[in-house]
Protein backbone atom coordinates (compact mmCIF):
# COMPACT_ATOMS: atom_id res chain seq x y z
CA UNK A 1 0.00 0.00 0.00
CA UNK A 2 1.69 3.27 -0.84
CA UNK A 3 1.94 5.62 2.52
CA UNK A 4 0.36 9.16 2.90
CA UNK A 5 2.64 11.71 2.14
CA UNK A 6 2.36 14.44 4.65
CA UNK A 7 2.04 18.16 3.39
CA UNK A 8 5.06 20.74 3.99
CA UNK A 9 4.00 24.02 3.46
CA UNK A 10 6.60 26.63 3.59
CA UNK A 11 5.77 30.75 4.04
CA UNK A 12 8.92 31.88 1.67
CA UNK A 13 8.08 35.53 2.38
CA UNK A 14 8.17 34.39 6.45
CA UNK A 15 11.44 32.13 6.25
CA UNK A 16 14.66 34.10 7.54
CA UNK A 17 16.85 30.80 6.88
CA UNK A 18 18.20 30.61 10.13
CA UNK A 19 18.49 26.86 9.90
CA UNK A 20 16.56 25.74 12.75
CA UNK A 21 14.08 23.46 10.93
CA UNK A 22 17.02 21.91 9.15
CA UNK A 23 19.54 21.03 12.04
CA UNK A 24 16.52 19.87 14.22
CA UNK A 25 14.78 17.73 11.77
CA UNK A 26 15.60 13.83 12.76
CA UNK A 27 15.80 12.55 9.13
CA UNK A 28 16.57 14.83 7.19
CA UNK A 29 13.90 16.23 4.99
CA UNK A 30 14.75 19.95 4.61
CA UNK A 31 17.59 21.71 3.10
CA UNK A 32 18.46 25.80 2.57
CA UNK A 33 17.84 26.73 -0.83
CA UNK A 34 19.51 29.94 -1.04
CA UNK A 35 18.17 32.03 2.04
CA UNK A 36 14.98 30.15 2.48
CA UNK A 37 14.54 26.45 3.31
CA UNK A 38 12.90 23.49 0.47
CA UNK A 39 12.12 19.71 1.00
CA UNK A 40 14.57 17.82 -0.32
CA UNK A 41 12.90 14.79 0.91
CA UNK A 42 9.24 14.36 1.41
CA UNK A 43 9.14 10.30 1.65
CA UNK A 44 11.59 10.36 4.56
CA UNK A 45 9.09 12.74 6.75
CA UNK A 46 7.96 10.79 9.92
CA UNK A 47 5.39 13.95 10.52
CA UNK A 48 7.07 14.86 14.47
CA UNK A 49 6.45 18.21 14.19
CA UNK A 50 9.46 19.06 15.21
CA UNK A 51 10.59 22.18 12.43
CA UNK A 52 6.81 23.61 12.76
CA UNK A 53 7.12 23.40 16.34
CA UNK A 54 10.62 25.32 16.62
CA UNK A 55 10.60 27.75 13.65
CA UNK A 56 10.73 31.13 15.07
CA UNK A 57 9.32 32.66 12.19
CA UNK A 58 5.76 30.44 11.75
CA UNK A 59 7.04 30.31 7.97
CA UNK A 60 6.66 26.07 8.09
CA UNK A 61 3.61 24.15 8.50
CA UNK A 62 3.15 20.58 8.71
CA UNK A 63 -0.14 18.65 7.54
CA UNK A 64 -0.01 15.11 8.17
CA UNK B 1 -2.02 18.17 12.63
CA UNK B 2 -0.18 22.14 11.81
CA UNK B 3 -1.20 24.06 14.35
CA UNK B 4 -3.05 27.32 13.41
CA UNK B 5 -1.41 30.10 14.85
CA UNK B 6 -2.83 32.73 12.97
CA UNK B 7 -6.40 32.74 15.02
CA UNK B 8 -4.06 34.39 17.76
CA UNK B 9 -1.72 37.44 15.18
CA UNK B 10 -2.86 40.51 14.03
CA UNK B 11 -3.81 40.22 10.68
CA UNK B 12 -1.16 41.85 8.69
CA UNK B 13 1.74 41.80 11.56
CA UNK B 14 4.02 39.12 9.96
CA UNK B 15 6.63 38.68 9.20
CA UNK B 16 7.74 40.27 12.99
CA UNK B 17 10.73 42.51 13.09
CA UNK B 18 13.29 39.50 15.14
CA UNK B 19 16.44 38.65 13.75
CA UNK B 20 16.92 35.19 12.16
CA UNK B 21 17.05 32.01 14.81
CA UNK B 22 15.92 34.85 17.13
CA UNK B 23 14.19 32.90 20.04
CA UNK B 24 11.44 35.25 20.72
CA UNK B 25 9.32 33.72 18.08
CA UNK B 26 9.80 30.83 19.67
CA UNK B 27 8.04 31.55 23.25
CA UNK B 28 5.38 33.51 21.13
CA UNK B 29 4.31 30.75 19.48
CA UNK B 30 4.36 28.28 22.87
CA UNK B 31 1.82 31.59 24.51
CA UNK B 32 -0.15 31.07 21.74
CA UNK B 33 -0.47 27.43 22.34
CA UNK B 34 -0.73 27.85 25.90
CA UNK B 35 -3.65 30.32 25.33
CA UNK B 36 -5.22 27.99 22.98
CA UNK B 37 -4.96 25.29 25.84
CA UNK B 38 -6.94 27.17 27.89
CA UNK B 39 -9.55 28.19 25.29
CA UNK B 40 -9.09 32.33 26.72
CA UNK B 41 -10.99 34.97 25.19
CA UNK B 42 -9.32 37.65 23.37
CA UNK B 43 -11.41 40.61 25.30
CA UNK B 44 -10.41 38.95 28.50
CA UNK B 45 -6.71 38.47 27.92
CA UNK B 46 -4.36 41.08 28.17
CA UNK B 47 -0.69 41.07 27.07
CA UNK B 48 1.41 43.90 28.66
CA UNK B 49 5.33 44.87 28.01
CA UNK B 50 7.80 47.17 28.37
CA UNK B 51 10.03 47.85 25.79
CA UNK B 52 12.97 45.52 23.80
CA UNK B 53 13.31 43.24 21.50
CA UNK B 54 11.76 40.55 23.44
CA UNK B 55 8.86 43.53 24.51
CA UNK B 56 7.67 43.79 20.69
CA UNK B 57 5.71 40.70 21.27
CA UNK B 58 2.20 42.08 22.62
CA UNK B 59 2.23 43.65 18.60
CA UNK B 60 1.98 40.43 17.08
CA UNK B 61 -0.71 39.22 19.40
CA UNK B 62 -4.74 39.76 18.41
CA UNK B 63 -5.47 40.49 21.98
CA UNK B 64 -6.02 43.48 24.37
CA UNK B 65 -2.39 44.24 24.28
CA UNK B 66 -0.02 47.24 25.89
CA UNK B 67 3.47 48.04 25.24
CA UNK B 68 4.09 50.46 27.71
CA UNK B 69 7.31 52.28 29.11
CA UNK B 70 10.84 50.16 29.56
CA UNK B 71 10.39 48.12 32.55
CA UNK B 72 7.30 49.25 33.81
CA UNK B 73 5.22 46.39 32.22
CA UNK B 74 4.19 45.08 36.29
CA UNK B 75 2.97 48.66 37.11
CA UNK B 76 0.71 49.05 33.81
CA UNK B 77 -0.26 45.05 34.23
CA UNK B 78 -0.78 45.84 37.94
CA UNK B 79 -3.40 48.65 36.90
CA UNK B 80 -5.34 46.40 34.49
CA UNK B 81 -5.55 43.72 36.82
CA UNK B 82 -7.14 45.69 40.00
CA UNK B 83 -9.02 47.73 37.67
CA UNK B 84 -10.27 44.31 35.95
CA UNK B 85 -9.68 41.11 38.16
CA UNK B 86 -11.50 39.19 35.94
CA UNK B 87 -8.73 39.88 32.87
CA UNK B 88 -6.13 37.28 32.34
CA UNK B 89 -3.26 39.58 32.68
CA UNK B 90 -0.09 37.94 30.93
CA UNK B 91 3.57 40.18 31.17
CA UNK B 92 6.40 40.02 28.85
CA UNK B 93 9.88 40.95 27.97
CA UNK B 94 13.65 41.04 27.96
CA UNK B 95 15.72 40.14 30.65
CA UNK B 96 17.35 44.04 30.92
CA UNK B 97 13.80 45.24 31.21
CA UNK B 98 12.61 43.13 33.67
CA UNK B 99 16.33 43.17 36.09
CA UNK B 100 17.91 46.23 34.91
CA UNK B 101 14.96 49.02 34.92
CA UNK B 102 12.29 47.17 35.89
CA UNK B 103 13.59 44.98 38.66
CA UNK B 104 12.01 46.90 41.33
CA UNK B 105 8.53 46.70 39.80
CA UNK B 106 9.22 42.98 39.29
CA UNK B 107 10.25 41.74 42.89
CA UNK B 108 7.07 43.93 44.29
CA UNK B 109 4.80 42.37 41.91
CA UNK B 110 6.24 38.88 43.26
CA UNK B 111 5.85 40.57 46.97
CA UNK B 112 2.56 41.33 46.53
CA UNK B 113 1.15 37.99 44.81
CA UNK B 114 -1.48 39.60 42.17
CA UNK B 115 -2.72 37.11 40.34
CA UNK B 116 -0.75 37.76 36.64
CA UNK B 117 2.16 35.56 34.54
CA UNK B 118 5.23 37.27 33.70
CA UNK B 119 7.25 35.63 30.62
CA UNK B 120 10.82 36.86 30.66
CA UNK B 121 12.82 35.91 27.69
CA UNK B 122 16.51 36.12 29.14
CA UNK B 123 18.64 36.07 26.08
CA UNK B 124 21.32 37.44 29.01
CA UNK B 125 22.08 40.94 26.77
CA UNK B 126 19.77 44.14 25.56
CA UNK B 127 19.35 43.12 22.27
CA UNK B 128 17.83 45.88 20.88
CA UNK B 129 20.03 48.32 21.69
CA UNK B 130 22.96 46.49 20.71
CA UNK B 131 24.36 44.35 23.28
CA UNK B 132 25.23 46.02 26.35
CA UNK B 133 25.53 43.45 29.37
CA UNK B 134 22.19 43.21 31.38
CA UNK B 135 22.16 41.83 34.85
CA UNK B 136 21.80 38.46 33.82
CA UNK B 137 24.74 38.35 31.92
CA UNK B 138 27.15 35.91 33.49
CA UNK B 139 30.26 36.66 34.67
CA UNK B 140 33.33 36.79 32.24
CA UNK B 141 30.56 37.17 29.25
CA UNK B 142 30.85 39.69 26.84
CA UNK B 143 29.16 42.46 25.69
CA UNK B 144 29.59 46.24 23.96
CA UNK B 145 29.92 47.28 27.04
CA UNK B 146 32.40 44.62 28.72
CA UNK B 147 34.68 43.93 25.76
CA UNK B 148 36.89 42.30 28.39
CA UNK B 149 34.88 40.01 29.76
CA UNK B 150 31.88 41.21 32.59
CA UNK B 151 33.65 41.40 35.94
CA UNK B 152 29.36 41.47 37.51
CA UNK B 153 28.03 37.66 38.66
CA UNK B 154 24.12 37.40 37.03
CA UNK B 155 21.09 37.25 38.76
CA UNK B 156 19.03 33.97 38.94
CA UNK B 157 15.77 34.98 37.72
CA UNK B 158 13.67 31.99 39.17
CA UNK B 159 15.35 32.12 43.11
CA UNK B 160 14.95 36.31 42.48
CA UNK B 161 11.46 35.80 41.95
CA UNK B 162 11.27 33.17 44.73
CA UNK B 163 13.05 35.20 47.32
CA UNK B 164 10.92 37.97 46.22
CA UNK B 165 7.77 36.14 46.72
CA UNK B 166 6.12 34.78 43.85
CA UNK B 167 3.77 32.03 44.21
CA UNK B 168 4.57 29.64 41.14
CA UNK B 169 8.07 29.60 39.07
CA UNK B 170 9.11 27.92 36.29
CA UNK B 171 11.81 27.99 33.72
CA UNK B 172 11.77 26.59 30.24
CA UNK B 173 14.48 27.23 27.06
CA UNK B 174 14.06 27.98 23.68
CA UNK B 175 15.53 24.76 22.50
CA UNK B 176 12.42 22.68 24.62
CA UNK B 177 9.95 24.42 22.08
CA UNK B 178 6.91 21.63 23.33
CA UNK B 179 7.75 22.70 26.75
CA UNK B 180 6.91 26.16 26.42
CA UNK B 181 2.80 25.75 25.77
CA UNK B 182 2.84 23.78 28.73
CA UNK B 183 4.92 25.71 31.14
CA UNK B 184 2.67 28.73 30.63
CA UNK B 185 -0.04 27.22 30.76
CA UNK B 186 0.24 26.18 34.35
CA UNK B 187 1.86 29.73 35.14
CA UNK B 188 -2.06 31.45 33.57
CA UNK B 189 -3.80 28.78 35.95
CA UNK B 190 -2.28 28.97 39.00
CA UNK B 191 -3.47 32.15 41.14
CA UNK B 192 -1.12 34.29 42.25
CA UNK B 193 2.22 35.97 40.40
CA UNK B 194 3.53 33.36 37.82
CA UNK B 195 6.88 33.92 36.77
CA UNK B 196 8.31 31.99 34.07
CA UNK B 197 11.45 32.35 32.68
CA UNK B 198 12.53 30.88 28.88
CA UNK B 199 16.19 30.66 28.51
CA UNK B 200 16.59 32.60 25.05
CA UNK B 201 19.34 33.17 22.35
CA UNK B 202 20.08 36.26 20.32
CA UNK B 203 22.52 35.57 17.68
CA UNK B 204 22.92 39.00 17.09
CA UNK B 205 23.87 40.91 19.72
CA UNK B 206 25.35 38.04 22.25
CA UNK B 207 26.06 34.82 19.70
CA UNK B 208 28.50 36.63 17.82
CA UNK B 209 30.24 38.55 20.54
CA UNK B 210 30.51 34.89 22.74
CA UNK B 211 31.94 32.76 20.21
CA UNK B 212 29.08 31.06 18.89
CA UNK B 213 29.53 30.29 15.49
CA UNK B 214 26.09 29.64 14.63
CA UNK B 215 22.26 29.95 16.26
CA UNK B 216 22.75 26.02 16.30
CA UNK B 217 25.09 26.51 18.58
CA UNK B 218 23.44 28.37 20.74
CA UNK B 219 20.46 25.93 20.58
CA UNK B 220 22.33 22.76 21.57
CA UNK B 221 23.87 24.66 23.98
CA UNK B 222 20.74 25.59 25.73
CA UNK B 223 19.90 21.36 24.87
CA UNK B 224 23.16 20.81 26.84
CA UNK B 225 22.42 22.57 30.02
CA UNK B 226 18.80 22.16 30.87
CA UNK B 227 18.38 19.13 33.27
CA UNK B 228 14.83 18.53 34.29
CA UNK B 229 13.69 19.25 37.98
CA UNK B 230 13.11 15.51 38.54
CA UNK B 231 15.73 14.30 36.78
CA UNK B 232 18.28 16.75 38.87
CA UNK B 233 16.75 14.99 41.99
CA UNK B 234 18.83 11.58 40.85
CA UNK B 235 22.09 13.88 40.00
CA UNK B 236 24.74 14.42 42.48
CA UNK B 237 26.17 18.05 42.91
CA UNK B 238 29.08 17.39 40.36
CA UNK B 239 26.99 16.11 37.61
CA UNK B 240 24.61 19.20 37.95
CA UNK B 241 28.17 21.64 37.39
CA UNK B 242 26.94 23.77 34.34
CA UNK B 243 23.61 23.03 34.30
CA UNK B 244 20.15 24.71 34.78
CA UNK B 245 17.02 23.10 36.32
CA UNK B 246 14.06 23.48 33.96
CA UNK B 247 10.32 23.01 34.57
CA UNK B 248 8.32 23.68 37.57
CA UNK B 249 10.48 25.59 40.41
CA UNK B 250 8.59 26.02 43.06
CA UNK B 251 5.09 26.71 44.15
CA UNK B 252 2.83 27.51 46.90
CA UNK B 253 -0.71 28.49 47.49
CA UNK B 254 -0.89 32.14 49.52
CA UNK B 255 -3.30 34.77 49.59
CA UNK B 256 -3.43 36.82 46.44
CA UNK B 257 -3.46 40.47 45.82
CA UNK B 258 -6.73 41.62 43.98
CA UNK B 259 -8.60 39.36 46.92
CA UNK B 260 -6.67 41.04 50.02
CA UNK B 261 -7.57 44.26 48.33
CA UNK B 262 -11.23 43.35 48.14
CA UNK B 263 -11.45 42.56 51.28
CA UNK B 264 -10.04 46.31 52.61
CA UNK B 265 -12.89 47.78 50.27
CA UNK B 266 -15.11 45.62 52.24
CA UNK B 267 -13.59 46.70 55.89
CA UNK B 268 -13.62 50.22 55.04
CA UNK B 269 -17.17 50.30 53.40
CA UNK B 270 -18.75 48.82 56.67
CA UNK B 271 -16.77 51.05 58.75
CA UNK B 272 -18.37 54.01 57.01
CA UNK B 273 -21.53 52.16 57.61
C1 LIG C 1 13.93 54.75 29.89
C2 LIG C 1 14.68 54.01 28.82
N1 LIG C 1 15.97 53.71 29.00
C3 LIG C 1 16.65 53.02 28.06
C4 LIG C 1 16.03 52.64 26.90
C5 LIG C 1 16.82 51.92 25.84
N2 LIG C 1 16.52 50.49 25.78
C6 LIG C 1 15.62 50.04 24.89
S1 LIG C 1 15.47 48.37 24.93
C7 LIG C 1 16.65 48.24 26.15
C8 LIG C 1 17.09 46.91 26.70
C9 LIG C 1 16.32 45.74 26.21
O1 LIG C 1 16.87 44.56 26.69
P1 LIG C 1 15.94 43.34 27.08
O2 LIG C 1 14.83 43.77 27.92
O3 LIG C 1 16.82 42.27 27.63
O4 LIG C 1 15.28 42.91 25.68
P2 LIG C 1 15.92 42.22 24.39
O5 LIG C 1 16.09 43.34 23.42
O6 LIG C 1 17.22 41.60 24.80
O7 LIG C 1 14.91 41.23 23.97
C10 LIG C 1 17.13 49.50 26.50
C11 LIG C 1 18.18 49.74 27.51
C12 LIG C 1 14.67 52.97 26.74
N3 LIG C 1 13.97 52.60 25.66
N4 LIG C 1 14.01 53.64 27.70
S1 LIG D 1 7.84 16.86 10.53
FE1 LIG D 1 9.70 16.05 11.49
S2 LIG D 1 10.55 14.66 9.99
FE2 LIG D 1 9.06 15.93 8.89
S3 LIG D 1 10.26 17.64 8.11
FE3 LIG D 1 9.49 18.30 10.07
S4 LIG D 1 11.10 17.79 11.54
FE4 LIG D 1 11.52 16.64 9.65
S1 LIG E 1 13.14 27.46 11.09
FE1 LIG E 1 11.66 28.73 9.99
S2 LIG E 1 12.74 30.65 9.50
FE2 LIG E 1 14.28 29.11 10.08
S3 LIG E 1 14.92 28.22 8.12
FE3 LIG E 1 13.29 26.92 8.91
S4 LIG E 1 11.39 27.74 8.03
FE4 LIG E 1 12.98 29.28 7.72
S1 LIG F 1 18.87 41.76 18.45
FE1 LIG F 1 18.83 39.81 19.52
S2 LIG F 1 16.99 39.87 20.80
FE2 LIG F 1 16.79 41.47 19.23
S3 LIG F 1 15.65 40.50 17.56
FE3 LIG F 1 17.85 40.31 17.09
S4 LIG F 1 18.39 38.29 17.93
FE4 LIG F 1 16.43 38.87 18.86
MG1 LIG G 1 17.63 40.66 26.66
Amino acid sequence: MEKKLPTIEIIEKYCKGCHICVEFCPKQVLEMRGFVVAVKDLEACIKCMQCELRCPDFAIKVTA
Amino acid sequence: MSFDYDKWIRPGKLPHIWCPGCGHGIVMKGLIRALDTLQLKKENTAIVSGIGCASRLPGYMDCCTLHTAHGRAAAFATGVKMARPDMNVILCGGDGDGTAIGGNHFIHACRRNIDMTYIIMNNKIYGMTGGQFSPCTPTGDKASTTPYGNPDPGFDIAKLAIGAGASFVARGTAFHANQIDKLIAEAIQHKGFSVVEILDDCPTTYGRRNKYKSVIEMMNKLKEIAVPVKAAEKMDPEQLKGKVLTGVLYKEDKPEYCEQYQKVIERAQGAAK
